[in-house]
């Protein structure tokens, strides 16, 4: 599983990145965490906004720190 | 880095019809003005349409949106409703009173009504605690 973390690296990137990953070892499951910082890369998503997750190249969230609870739910479906 | 970096969660997603009449461009015109007035941020209705997930799950997650449709036909409601995604602020350029046609030469007096709408087309902020 590929998860990347959308976001140049302001606090609220960073504690989506530290759930994200908290999410992933609670899980179990294998999983390959990424910060992209790269704005153009970023824009490749067409996101309006971040800190934003993308999970296997689906986007699940954008603009927002999402719980935990909600990470979990992404990577275990 | 600095500590907004992030979108911050009060910018407001300004979504057009950009459609082939004098309303859809007036929508658009008024959205392209908005955003450089620092009143939220023009992005692209398309994206959504064509169901990129990038661009649905912004639409989705943003917590203020507003959508100008140029007339009734609704074309940027019914692919909202099509994919099932909250409207949280809503207008018609026609039911401000300006007349749908095919002269693309936008009056300036047009655009600020447009644009004087869109300011107002929010749900009311909720009071401030006490």
């Amino acid at each position: 599983m590929e998860i990347k973390v959308l976001g140049p690296g302001c606090p609220k990137c960073q504690q989506t990145e530290k759930i994200v990953k908290e999410a992933v070892v609670e899980s179990g499951i294998q999983a390959n965490v990424e910060k992209v910082t790269n704005l153009l890369e970023i824009a490749q998503y067409g996101v309006f906004g971040t800190p934003a997750v993308v999970v296997d190249g689906q986007v699940k969230s954008v603009g927002k720190i999402p719980s935990k609870e909600e990470v979990l739910h992404w990577i275990k479906k | 880095m600095a500590e907004d970096c992030c979108a911050p969660s009060g910018n407001i997603m300004l979504l057009a019809c950009s459609g082939g009449s004098n309303v859809g461009q007036l929508a658009n015109q008024a959205a392209v003005e908005l955003t450089r007035e620092g009143f939220g941020r023009l992005y692209c209705l398309a994206g959504i349409g064509g169901h990129l997930a990038g661009f649905v799950q912004s639409a989705r997650d943003v917590p203020e949106l507003i959508l100008i449709d140029g007339c009734e036909i609704g074309c940027g409601k019914a692919v909202f409703d099509h994919l099932e995604l909250p409207i949280k602020g809503y207008l018609v350029v026609t039911d401000l009173g300006i007349e749908k046609n095919k002269d693309f030469q936008l009056k300036r007096e047009e655009i600020d009504r447009v644009k004087s709408a869109v300011r107002s087309a929010l749900p009311q902020e909720k009071p401030a605690p006490s």
